[in-house]
Protein backbone atom coordinates (compact mmCIF):
# COMPACT_ATOMS: atom_id res chain seq x y z
CA UNK A 1 0.00 0.00 0.00
CA UNK A 2 1.20 3.51 -0.79
CA UNK A 3 1.93 5.94 2.03
CA UNK A 4 -1.26 6.69 3.92
CA UNK A 5 -2.85 10.10 3.53
CA UNK A 6 -3.43 10.33 7.28
CA UNK A 7 -1.45 8.42 9.88
CA UNK A 8 -2.85 8.32 13.40
CA UNK A 9 -0.27 7.14 15.93
CA UNK A 10 -0.93 6.12 19.55
CA UNK A 11 -3.63 8.72 20.05
CA UNK A 12 -5.22 8.86 23.50
CA UNK A 13 -7.70 11.51 24.46
CA UNK A 14 -9.60 12.46 27.60
CA UNK A 15 -12.32 14.95 28.43
CA UNK A 16 -12.02 16.16 32.02
CA UNK A 17 -10.00 13.08 32.90
CA UNK A 18 -12.53 10.69 31.33
CA UNK A 19 -10.79 8.73 28.55
CA UNK A 20 -12.47 8.94 25.14
CA UNK A 21 -9.76 7.29 23.04
CA UNK A 22 -7.08 4.82 24.12
CA UNK A 23 -3.90 4.24 22.08
CA UNK A 24 -5.52 4.39 18.69
CA UNK A 25 -3.26 3.76 15.72
CA UNK A 26 -4.82 3.89 12.29
CA UNK A 27 -3.73 4.59 8.71
CA UNK A 28 -6.19 6.28 6.36
CA UNK A 29 -5.43 5.66 2.68
CA UNK A 30 -5.97 8.33 0.04
CA UNK A 31 -8.86 8.20 -2.46
CA UNK A 32 -10.93 5.79 -0.44
CA UNK A 33 -13.77 5.90 2.05
CA UNK A 34 -12.68 4.98 5.56
CA UNK A 35 -15.54 4.35 7.93
CA UNK A 36 -15.26 4.84 11.70
CA UNK A 37 -18.15 2.93 13.24
CA UNK A 38 -19.36 1.49 16.49
CA UNK A 39 -21.82 2.28 19.28
CA UNK A 40 -22.16 5.79 20.73
CA UNK A 41 -19.39 6.91 23.06
CA UNK A 42 -16.72 5.01 21.17
CA UNK A 43 -14.60 8.06 20.38
CA UNK A 44 -15.35 8.24 16.65
CA UNK A 45 -16.38 11.89 16.58
CA UNK A 46 -13.52 12.80 18.89
CA UNK A 47 -11.03 11.23 16.50
CA UNK A 48 -12.66 12.96 13.54
CA UNK A 49 -12.40 16.34 15.23
CA UNK A 50 -8.77 15.73 16.09
CA UNK A 51 -7.93 15.38 12.40
CA UNK A 52 -8.77 19.01 11.63
CA UNK A 53 -7.98 20.30 15.11
CA UNK A 54 -11.52 21.36 15.99
CA UNK A 55 -10.84 19.85 19.41
CA UNK A 56 -8.37 22.68 20.02
CA UNK A 57 -11.46 24.66 21.03
CA UNK A 58 -12.52 22.23 23.75
CA UNK A 59 -11.49 23.29 27.24
CA UNK A 60 -10.48 20.72 29.81
CA UNK A 61 -9.26 18.07 27.39
CA UNK A 62 -5.91 16.36 27.27
CA UNK A 63 -4.41 14.07 24.70
CA UNK A 64 -1.25 12.41 23.49
CA UNK A 65 -0.02 10.85 20.28
CA UNK A 66 0.61 12.08 16.76
CA UNK A 67 -1.51 12.74 13.70
CA UNK A 68 0.34 13.04 10.41
CA UNK A 69 -1.11 14.43 7.19
CA UNK A 70 1.11 13.52 4.21
CA UNK A 71 3.80 12.73 6.74
CA UNK A 72 3.61 16.12 8.48
CA UNK A 73 2.59 16.36 12.13
CA UNK A 74 -0.50 18.60 12.12
CA UNK A 75 0.02 19.47 15.79
CA UNK A 76 3.62 20.55 15.30
CA UNK A 77 4.34 24.11 16.46
CA UNK A 78 4.07 26.60 13.64
CA UNK A 79 1.31 24.76 11.78
CA UNK A 80 -1.22 27.25 10.39
CA UNK A 81 -4.49 25.87 11.78
CA UNK A 82 -6.73 27.79 9.38
CA UNK A 83 -4.72 26.41 6.44
CA UNK A 84 -4.96 22.91 7.88
CA UNK A 85 -8.74 23.24 8.12
CA UNK A 86 -8.92 24.30 4.49
CA UNK A 87 -7.04 21.10 3.58
CA UNK A 88 -9.21 18.96 5.87
CA UNK A 89 -12.90 19.81 5.48
CA UNK A 90 -15.63 18.79 7.87
CA UNK A 91 -19.36 18.11 7.51
CA UNK A 92 -21.38 17.94 10.71
CA UNK A 93 -24.29 15.78 11.78
CA UNK A 94 -26.81 18.60 11.71
CA UNK A 95 -26.77 20.71 8.56
CA UNK A 96 -26.25 24.28 9.66
CA UNK A 97 -26.39 26.80 6.82
CA UNK A 98 -24.78 30.09 7.71
CA UNK A 99 -27.12 33.08 7.59
CA UNK A 100 -27.34 34.29 4.02
CA UNK A 101 -27.76 32.93 0.54
CA UNK A 102 -26.88 29.58 -1.03
CA UNK A 103 -24.11 31.28 -2.96
CA UNK A 104 -22.82 32.98 0.18
CA UNK A 105 -22.65 29.67 2.02
CA UNK A 106 -20.66 27.90 -0.66
CA UNK A 107 -18.26 30.78 -1.14
CA UNK A 108 -17.80 31.55 2.57
CA UNK A 109 -14.54 29.59 2.92
CA UNK A 110 -12.87 30.75 -0.31
CA UNK A 111 -13.75 34.37 0.46
CA UNK A 112 -12.30 34.12 3.97
CA UNK A 113 -9.16 32.71 2.40
CA UNK A 114 -8.93 35.94 0.41
CA UNK A 115 -10.18 34.83 -3.01
CA UNK A 116 -11.82 37.77 -4.81
CA UNK A 117 -11.67 36.80 -8.51
CA UNK A 118 -15.30 36.64 -9.72
CA UNK A 119 -14.86 34.05 -12.46
CA UNK A 120 -12.91 31.71 -10.18
CA UNK A 121 -15.57 32.08 -7.47
CA UNK A 122 -18.28 31.22 -10.03
CA UNK A 123 -16.25 28.18 -11.12
CA UNK A 124 -15.98 27.04 -7.52
CA UNK A 125 -19.70 27.53 -7.00
CA UNK A 126 -20.57 25.39 -10.03
CA UNK A 127 -18.00 22.70 -9.29
CA UNK A 128 -18.79 22.31 -5.56
CA UNK A 129 -22.56 22.23 -5.98
CA UNK A 130 -22.22 19.74 -8.84
CA UNK A 131 -19.93 17.49 -6.81
CA UNK A 132 -22.39 17.58 -3.92
CA UNK A 133 -25.20 16.59 -6.32
CA UNK A 134 -27.12 19.78 -5.59
CA UNK A 135 -26.50 21.97 -8.63
CA UNK A 136 -29.58 20.97 -10.65
CA UNK A 137 -31.87 21.67 -7.71
CA UNK A 138 -30.53 25.11 -6.84
CA UNK A 139 -29.04 26.55 -10.04
CA UNK A 140 -31.98 28.93 -10.49
CA UNK A 141 -32.10 30.11 -6.88
CA UNK A 142 -28.50 30.67 -5.87
CA UNK A 143 -29.32 33.99 -4.25
CA UNK A 144 -32.15 32.72 -2.11
CA UNK A 145 -31.70 32.17 1.63
CA UNK A 146 -29.95 28.90 2.34
CA UNK A 147 -32.30 27.98 5.17
CA UNK A 148 -35.22 27.79 2.71
CA UNK A 149 -33.75 24.51 1.41
CA UNK A 150 -35.00 21.15 2.65
CA UNK A 151 -32.97 19.25 5.25
CA UNK A 152 -31.41 16.95 2.66
CA UNK A 153 -30.55 19.86 0.40
CA UNK A 154 -29.06 21.75 3.34
CA UNK A 155 -26.75 18.84 4.14
CA UNK A 156 -25.58 18.63 0.55
CA UNK A 157 -25.08 22.40 0.67
CA UNK A 158 -22.86 21.88 3.71
CA UNK A 159 -20.89 19.28 1.77
CA UNK A 160 -20.58 21.71 -1.15
CA UNK A 161 -19.46 24.39 1.30
CA UNK A 162 -16.60 22.16 2.46
CA UNK A 163 -15.72 21.12 -1.10
CA UNK A 164 -15.49 24.76 -2.15
CA UNK A 165 -12.15 24.94 -0.35
CA UNK A 166 -10.81 22.11 -2.51
CA UNK A 167 -9.78 20.12 0.55
CA UNK A 168 -7.67 17.01 0.32
CA UNK A 169 -9.55 15.23 3.07
CA UNK A 170 -13.26 15.33 3.80
CA UNK A 171 -14.46 14.37 7.28
CA UNK A 172 -18.14 13.57 7.67
CA UNK A 173 -19.73 13.14 11.09
CA UNK A 174 -23.02 11.24 10.68
CA UNK A 175 -23.89 13.42 7.70
CA UNK A 176 -27.19 11.67 7.05
CA UNK A 177 -28.50 11.28 10.60
CA UNK A 178 -31.33 13.76 10.05
CA UNK A 179 -32.16 12.81 6.47
CA UNK A 180 -34.81 10.72 4.77
CA UNK A 181 -33.71 7.61 2.79
CA UNK A 182 -33.81 9.34 -0.59
CA UNK A 183 -31.61 12.20 0.54
CA UNK A 184 -29.35 9.72 2.29
CA UNK A 185 -29.00 7.81 -0.95
CA UNK A 186 -28.01 10.99 -2.78
CA UNK A 187 -25.38 11.86 -0.20
CA UNK A 188 -23.96 8.31 -0.33
CA UNK A 189 -23.88 8.41 -4.13
CA UNK A 190 -21.96 11.65 -4.06
CA UNK A 191 -19.42 9.97 -1.74
CA UNK A 192 -18.67 7.42 -4.46
CA UNK A 193 -17.97 10.24 -6.88
CA UNK A 194 -15.97 12.24 -4.37
CA UNK A 195 -13.56 9.51 -3.39
CA UNK A 196 -11.98 9.71 -6.84
CA UNK A 197 -10.52 13.04 -5.82
CA UNK A 198 -10.64 13.11 -2.04
CA UNK A 199 -9.73 11.10 0.98
CA UNK A 200 -12.92 10.51 2.90
CA UNK A 201 -13.36 9.64 6.57
CA UNK A 202 -16.93 9.16 7.64
CA UNK A 203 -18.74 8.31 10.85
CA UNK A 204 -21.86 6.62 9.48
CA UNK A 205 -25.20 6.76 11.25
CA UNK A 206 -25.84 3.02 11.03
CA UNK A 207 -24.02 -0.27 10.53
CA UNK A 208 -25.90 -0.72 7.26
CA UNK A 209 -24.59 2.58 5.97
CA UNK A 210 -21.12 1.67 7.15
CA UNK A 211 -21.31 -1.54 5.11
CA UNK A 212 -22.64 0.30 2.04
CA UNK A 213 -19.96 2.96 1.79
CA UNK A 214 -16.84 1.46 3.39
CA UNK A 215 -13.66 0.74 1.49
CA UNK A 216 -12.01 0.42 4.87
CA UNK A 217 -13.76 0.08 8.18
CA UNK A 218 -12.55 0.72 11.72
CA UNK A 219 -14.65 -0.54 14.62
CA UNK A 220 -14.51 1.52 17.82
CA UNK A 221 -15.80 0.39 21.18
CA UNK A 222 -15.53 2.49 24.34
CA UNK A 223 -12.46 4.35 23.11
CA UNK A 224 -10.62 1.32 21.77
CA UNK A 225 -10.00 0.55 18.12
CA UNK A 226 -11.07 -3.09 17.93
CA UNK A 227 -10.32 -3.86 14.31
CA UNK A 228 -9.47 -2.05 11.12
CA UNK A 229 -9.48 -3.80 7.76
CA UNK A 230 -11.03 -3.55 4.29
CA UNK A 231 -14.76 -3.05 4.56
CA UNK A 232 -15.81 -6.25 2.86
CA UNK A 233 -13.81 -8.27 5.38
CA UNK A 234 -15.00 -6.42 8.46
CA UNK A 235 -18.64 -6.81 7.55
CA UNK A 236 -18.56 -10.36 6.17
CA UNK A 237 -15.84 -12.01 8.23
CA UNK A 238 -15.03 -10.01 11.31
CA UNK A 239 -12.05 -11.30 13.27
CA UNK A 240 -13.01 -10.01 16.67
CA UNK A 241 -16.01 -11.46 18.49
CA UNK A 242 -17.11 -7.97 19.61
CA UNK A 243 -17.09 -6.70 16.01
CA UNK A 244 -19.15 -9.68 14.92
CA UNK A 245 -21.63 -9.16 17.75
CA UNK A 246 -22.07 -5.51 16.80
CA UNK A 247 -22.22 -6.05 13.04
CA UNK A 248 -24.79 -8.81 13.40
CA UNK A 249 -26.87 -6.68 15.72
CA UNK A 250 -26.36 -8.58 18.95
CA UNK A 251 -25.70 -5.30 20.78
CA UNK A 252 -25.55 -1.59 19.98
CA UNK B 1 -63.55 27.57 49.97
CA UNK B 2 -63.37 25.11 47.12
CA UNK B 3 -60.45 25.13 44.75
CA UNK B 4 -62.34 26.69 41.82
CA UNK B 5 -63.28 29.63 43.98
CA UNK B 6 -59.64 29.93 45.09
CA UNK B 7 -58.60 30.00 41.45
CA UNK B 8 -61.14 32.67 40.61
CA UNK B 9 -60.18 34.89 43.52
CA UNK B 10 -56.50 34.44 42.66
CA UNK B 11 -57.18 35.36 39.05
CA UNK B 12 -59.00 38.55 40.01
CA UNK B 13 -56.18 39.53 42.36
CA UNK B 14 -53.61 39.06 39.60
CA UNK B 15 -55.61 41.25 37.23
CA UNK B 16 -55.81 43.92 39.91
CA UNK B 17 -52.08 43.81 40.50
CA UNK B 18 -51.46 44.15 36.77
CA UNK B 19 -53.76 47.17 36.66
CA UNK B 20 -51.90 48.75 39.56
CA UNK B 21 -48.78 48.56 37.42
CA UNK B 22 -50.32 49.80 34.21
CA UNK B 23 -52.70 52.51 35.41
CA UNK B 24 -50.10 54.93 36.83
CA UNK B 25 -48.10 54.73 33.59
CA UNK B 26 -51.17 55.50 31.51
CA UNK B 27 -52.12 58.33 33.92
CA UNK B 28 -48.67 59.93 33.77
CA UNK B 29 -48.51 59.72 29.99
CA UNK B 30 -52.13 60.81 29.65
CA UNK B 31 -51.84 63.85 31.90
CA UNK B 32 -48.62 64.99 30.25
CA UNK B 33 -50.03 64.58 26.76
CA UNK B 34 -53.32 66.32 27.55
CA UNK B 35 -51.82 69.25 29.41
CA UNK B 36 -48.67 69.54 27.33
CA UNK B 37 -50.14 69.31 23.85
CA UNK B 38 -51.40 72.89 23.84
CA UNK B 39 -47.88 74.19 24.46
CA UNK B 40 -46.53 72.39 21.42
CA UNK B 41 -46.12 74.69 18.47
CA UNK B 42 -43.53 75.26 15.79
CA UNK B 43 -42.16 78.16 17.77
CA UNK B 44 -41.99 76.10 20.98
CA UNK B 45 -39.98 73.37 19.24
CA UNK B 46 -37.65 75.56 17.18
CA UNK B 47 -37.49 78.86 19.06
CA UNK B 48 -35.08 80.21 21.64
CA UNK B 49 -36.34 80.70 25.18
CA UNK B 50 -37.23 84.30 25.96
CA UNK B 51 -38.20 86.38 28.97
CA UNK B 52 -36.34 84.25 31.52
CA UNK B 53 -37.63 81.03 29.90
CA UNK B 54 -41.22 82.05 30.61
CA UNK B 55 -41.88 82.43 26.90
CA UNK B 56 -40.46 81.30 23.61
CA UNK B 57 -39.23 77.82 22.78
CA UNK B 58 -36.98 75.07 24.04
CA UNK B 59 -34.91 74.56 20.89
CA UNK B 60 -31.50 74.71 22.62
CA UNK B 61 -32.58 72.08 25.14
CA UNK B 62 -33.76 69.73 22.38
CA UNK B 63 -30.56 70.21 20.38
CA UNK B 64 -28.50 69.82 23.55
CA UNK B 65 -30.13 66.53 24.45
CA UNK B 66 -29.73 65.21 20.89
CA UNK B 67 -26.06 66.22 20.93
CA UNK B 68 -25.57 64.50 24.27
CA UNK B 69 -27.19 61.32 22.91
CA UNK B 70 -24.89 61.49 19.87
CA UNK B 71 -21.79 62.06 21.99
CA UNK B 72 -22.77 59.29 24.37
CA UNK B 73 -23.32 56.92 21.44
CA UNK B 74 -19.95 57.76 19.87
CA UNK B 75 -18.16 57.07 23.14
CA UNK B 76 -20.18 54.18 24.53
CA UNK B 77 -20.92 52.00 21.48
CA UNK B 78 -17.35 51.14 20.41
CA UNK B 79 -16.20 50.55 23.98
CA UNK B 80 -19.34 48.72 25.08
CA UNK B 81 -19.71 46.45 22.06
CA UNK B 82 -15.97 45.85 21.94
CA UNK B 83 -15.96 44.91 25.61
CA UNK B 84 -18.90 42.58 25.11
CA UNK B 85 -17.18 40.85 22.18
CA UNK B 86 -14.09 40.37 24.30
CA UNK B 87 -16.04 39.00 27.26
CA UNK B 88 -18.24 36.63 25.27
CA UNK B 89 -15.91 35.49 22.48
CA UNK B 90 -12.33 35.78 23.68
CA UNK B 91 -12.05 36.00 27.44
CA UNK B 92 -11.22 32.80 29.27
CA UNK B 93 -13.35 31.99 32.29
CA UNK B 94 -10.99 33.19 35.01
CA UNK B 95 -11.20 35.11 38.28
CA UNK B 96 -10.25 38.20 36.29
CA UNK B 97 -13.19 38.03 33.86
CA UNK B 98 -15.53 37.07 36.69
CA UNK B 99 -14.37 40.20 38.52
CA UNK B 100 -15.03 42.28 35.40
CA UNK B 101 -18.57 40.88 35.09
CA UNK B 102 -19.21 41.53 38.77
CA UNK B 103 -17.97 45.09 38.35
CA UNK B 104 -20.26 45.64 35.38
CA UNK B 105 -23.29 44.41 37.29
CA UNK B 106 -22.43 46.67 40.20
CA UNK B 107 -21.84 49.65 37.92
CA UNK B 108 -25.41 49.29 36.70
CA UNK B 109 -26.64 49.74 40.27
CA UNK B 110 -24.76 52.93 41.10
CA UNK B 111 -27.01 55.97 41.56
CA UNK B 112 -26.75 58.38 38.66
CA UNK B 113 -25.75 61.30 40.86
CA UNK B 114 -22.58 59.41 41.73
CA UNK B 115 -21.76 59.21 38.02
CA UNK B 116 -22.34 62.96 37.89
CA UNK B 117 -19.84 63.61 40.67
CA UNK B 118 -17.39 61.17 39.08
CA UNK B 119 -17.69 63.01 35.77
CA UNK B 120 -17.19 66.32 37.52
CA UNK B 121 -14.03 65.05 39.18
CA UNK B 122 -12.52 63.23 36.20
CA UNK B 123 -13.62 65.01 33.04
CA UNK B 124 -14.50 68.54 34.14
CA UNK B 125 -11.74 69.14 36.67
CA UNK B 126 -8.90 66.64 36.30
CA UNK B 127 -8.90 66.39 32.50
CA UNK B 128 -9.94 70.05 32.28
CA UNK B 129 -12.67 69.56 29.70
CA UNK B 130 -14.65 72.11 31.70
CA UNK B 131 -18.42 72.04 31.95
CA UNK B 132 -18.94 70.89 28.39
CA UNK B 133 -20.79 68.59 26.01
CA UNK B 134 -17.66 66.45 25.89
CA UNK B 135 -17.56 65.99 29.66
CA UNK B 136 -21.31 65.37 29.83
CA UNK B 137 -21.29 62.85 26.99
CA UNK B 138 -18.42 60.90 28.52
CA UNK B 139 -20.14 60.87 31.92
CA UNK B 140 -23.35 59.61 30.35
CA UNK B 141 -21.36 57.09 28.33
CA UNK B 142 -19.83 55.59 31.46
CA UNK B 143 -23.25 55.35 33.02
CA UNK B 144 -24.58 53.68 29.84
CA UNK B 145 -21.75 51.19 29.39
CA UNK B 146 -23.01 48.49 31.77
CA UNK B 147 -26.35 48.39 29.96
CA UNK B 148 -24.73 48.15 26.53
CA UNK B 149 -22.15 45.58 27.61
CA UNK B 150 -24.67 43.31 29.36
CA UNK B 151 -27.19 43.44 26.52
CA UNK B 152 -24.53 42.91 23.83
CA UNK B 153 -22.88 40.05 25.69
CA UNK B 154 -26.26 38.40 26.12
CA UNK B 155 -27.02 38.84 22.41
CA UNK B 156 -23.67 37.28 21.45
CA UNK B 157 -24.03 34.37 23.85
CA UNK B 158 -27.39 33.25 22.47
CA UNK B 159 -25.91 32.74 18.99
CA UNK B 160 -25.38 28.94 18.99
CA UNK B 161 -21.77 27.75 19.30
CA UNK B 162 -22.19 25.59 16.21
CA UNK B 163 -22.05 28.65 13.96
CA UNK B 164 -18.59 29.44 15.29
CA UNK B 165 -17.51 25.81 14.84
CA UNK B 166 -18.71 25.82 11.23
CA UNK B 167 -16.78 28.99 10.52
CA UNK B 168 -13.65 27.48 12.10
CA UNK B 169 -14.11 24.30 10.08
CA UNK B 170 -14.13 26.35 6.88
CA UNK B 171 -10.72 27.79 7.68
CA UNK B 172 -11.93 30.97 9.35
CA UNK B 173 -10.06 32.70 12.12
CA UNK B 174 -11.92 33.45 15.32
CA UNK B 175 -12.38 37.07 14.30
CA UNK B 176 -13.62 36.15 10.80
CA UNK B 177 -16.27 33.95 12.40
CA UNK B 178 -17.32 36.71 14.78
CA UNK B 179 -17.33 39.34 12.06
CA UNK B 180 -19.18 37.34 9.39
CA UNK B 181 -21.40 34.93 11.27
CA UNK B 182 -21.86 35.80 14.94
CA UNK B 183 -22.13 39.61 14.90
CA UNK B 184 -24.77 39.80 12.14
CA UNK B 185 -26.98 37.46 14.14
CA UNK B 186 -26.37 39.27 17.41
CA UNK B 187 -26.85 42.72 15.91
CA UNK B 188 -30.57 43.13 16.64
CA UNK B 189 -29.97 42.38 20.31
CA UNK B 190 -27.00 44.70 20.40
CA UNK B 191 -28.91 47.51 18.72
CA UNK B 192 -31.77 47.07 21.17
CA UNK B 193 -29.38 47.23 24.11
CA UNK B 194 -27.67 50.30 22.72
CA UNK B 195 -30.95 52.13 22.22
CA UNK B 196 -32.15 51.25 25.72
CA UNK B 197 -28.85 52.50 27.14
CA UNK B 198 -28.99 55.75 25.19
CA UNK B 199 -32.61 56.19 26.19
CA UNK B 200 -31.61 56.11 29.82
CA UNK B 201 -28.85 58.61 29.12
CA UNK B 202 -31.32 60.90 27.36
CA UNK B 203 -33.60 61.14 30.38
CA UNK B 204 -31.04 61.51 33.17
CA UNK B 205 -30.59 64.78 35.03
CA UNK B 206 -28.04 64.08 37.74
CA UNK B 207 -25.07 63.05 35.56
CA UNK B 208 -25.35 66.21 33.44
CA UNK B 209 -26.03 68.53 36.36
CA UNK B 210 -22.37 69.23 37.12
CA UNK B 211 -20.81 68.27 33.83
CA UNK B 212 -22.60 70.03 30.99
CA UNK B 213 -26.02 71.46 31.68
CA UNK B 214 -26.56 75.21 31.43
CA UNK B 215 -29.28 76.86 33.49
CA UNK B 216 -30.21 79.36 30.81
CA UNK B 217 -28.30 79.63 27.55
CA UNK B 218 -30.46 80.85 24.69
CA UNK B 219 -28.10 79.92 21.88
CA UNK B 220 -26.80 76.75 20.26
CA UNK B 221 -23.41 75.29 21.25
CA UNK B 222 -20.54 75.78 18.81
CA UNK B 223 -18.08 73.11 19.90
CA UNK B 224 -17.85 70.02 22.11
CA UNK B 225 -16.32 72.26 24.76
CA UNK B 226 -19.44 74.42 25.05
CA UNK B 227 -22.10 74.06 27.66
CA UNK B 228 -25.61 73.37 26.53
CA UNK B 229 -29.12 73.26 27.83
CA UNK B 230 -30.68 69.80 27.97
CA UNK B 231 -34.28 68.66 28.28
CA UNK B 232 -34.22 66.82 31.63
CA UNK B 233 -32.29 69.54 33.41
CA UNK B 234 -34.35 72.27 31.76
CA UNK B 235 -37.48 70.55 32.99
CA UNK B 236 -36.06 70.42 36.49
CA UNK B 237 -35.14 74.11 36.34
CA UNK B 238 -38.45 75.39 35.06
CA UNK B 239 -40.40 73.17 37.43
CA UNK B 240 -38.56 74.04 40.63
CA UNK B 241 -36.14 76.93 40.21
CA UNK B 242 -38.09 79.65 38.41
CA UNK B 243 -41.08 81.17 40.18
CA UNK B 244 -44.11 82.05 38.13
CA UNK B 245 -43.32 79.67 35.29
CA UNK B 246 -46.39 79.01 33.10
CA UNK B 247 -47.60 75.43 33.67
CA UNK B 248 -48.09 74.72 29.99
CA UNK B 249 -44.39 75.29 29.25
CA UNK B 250 -43.52 72.80 31.95
CA UNK B 251 -45.94 70.21 30.59
CA UNK B 252 -44.86 70.95 27.03
CA UNK B 253 -41.23 70.32 27.91
CA UNK B 254 -42.13 67.11 29.70
CA UNK B 255 -44.10 66.00 26.65
CA UNK B 256 -41.17 66.60 24.31
CA UNK B 257 -38.83 64.64 26.55
CA UNK B 258 -41.38 61.85 26.91
CA UNK B 259 -41.96 61.70 23.15
CA UNK B 260 -38.23 61.51 22.50
CA UNK B 261 -37.68 58.69 24.99
CA UNK B 262 -40.81 56.77 24.01
CA UNK B 263 -40.02 56.93 20.31
CA UNK B 264 -36.54 55.50 20.98
CA UNK B 265 -38.09 52.76 23.06
CA UNK B 266 -40.63 51.92 20.35
CA UNK B 267 -37.86 51.88 17.75
CA UNK B 268 -35.96 49.36 19.86
CA UNK B 269 -39.06 47.17 20.15
CA UNK B 270 -39.67 47.28 16.41
CA UNK B 271 -36.09 46.33 15.57
CA UNK B 272 -36.20 43.47 18.04
CA UNK B 273 -39.47 41.97 16.83
CA UNK B 274 -38.57 42.43 13.16
CA UNK B 275 -35.34 40.48 13.49
CA UNK B 276 -36.80 37.90 15.83
CA UNK B 277 -39.21 36.81 13.12
CA UNK B 278 -36.37 36.43 10.63
CA UNK B 279 -34.15 34.45 12.96
CA UNK B 280 -33.54 30.85 11.93
CA UNK B 281 -33.02 29.25 15.35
Amino acid sequence: MADPKIRIQDVSYAYDGKPALRDVTLDVPANAVTVLFGPAGGGKTTLLRLINRLNDLVEGSSWSGHILLDGQDIYAPGVDVTRLRRRVGMVFALPLPLPGTIRGNVLYGPKLAGLRDRTRLEDILLRSLTQAALWDEVKDRLDEPANALSGGQQQRLCIARSLALEPEVLLLDEPTSGLDPISTGKVEESLFELKQDYTIVIVPHSVQQAARVADFAAFFLMGDLIEHRPGTEVFTAPRDQRTEDYVTGRFG
Amino acid sequence: MNRYLVQRVGFVLLVLVTLIVVVPILLVVGVIVVRGIEAISWEFLTGMPRNGMKAGGIFPAIVGTLLLILGTALAAIPVGVGGAIYLSEYAPDSWFTRAIRLAIINLAGIPSVVYGLFGLGLFVLFLQFGTSILAGSLTLAIMTLPIIISASEEALLVVPTEFRTVSFSLGGTRWQGIRNVVLPQALPGIITGVILGLLRAAGETAPILFTVAAFYLPRLPHSPFDQTMALPYHLYVISTQVPGMPLEIQYGTALVLLALVLSMSILATIIRSYYRRRRQW
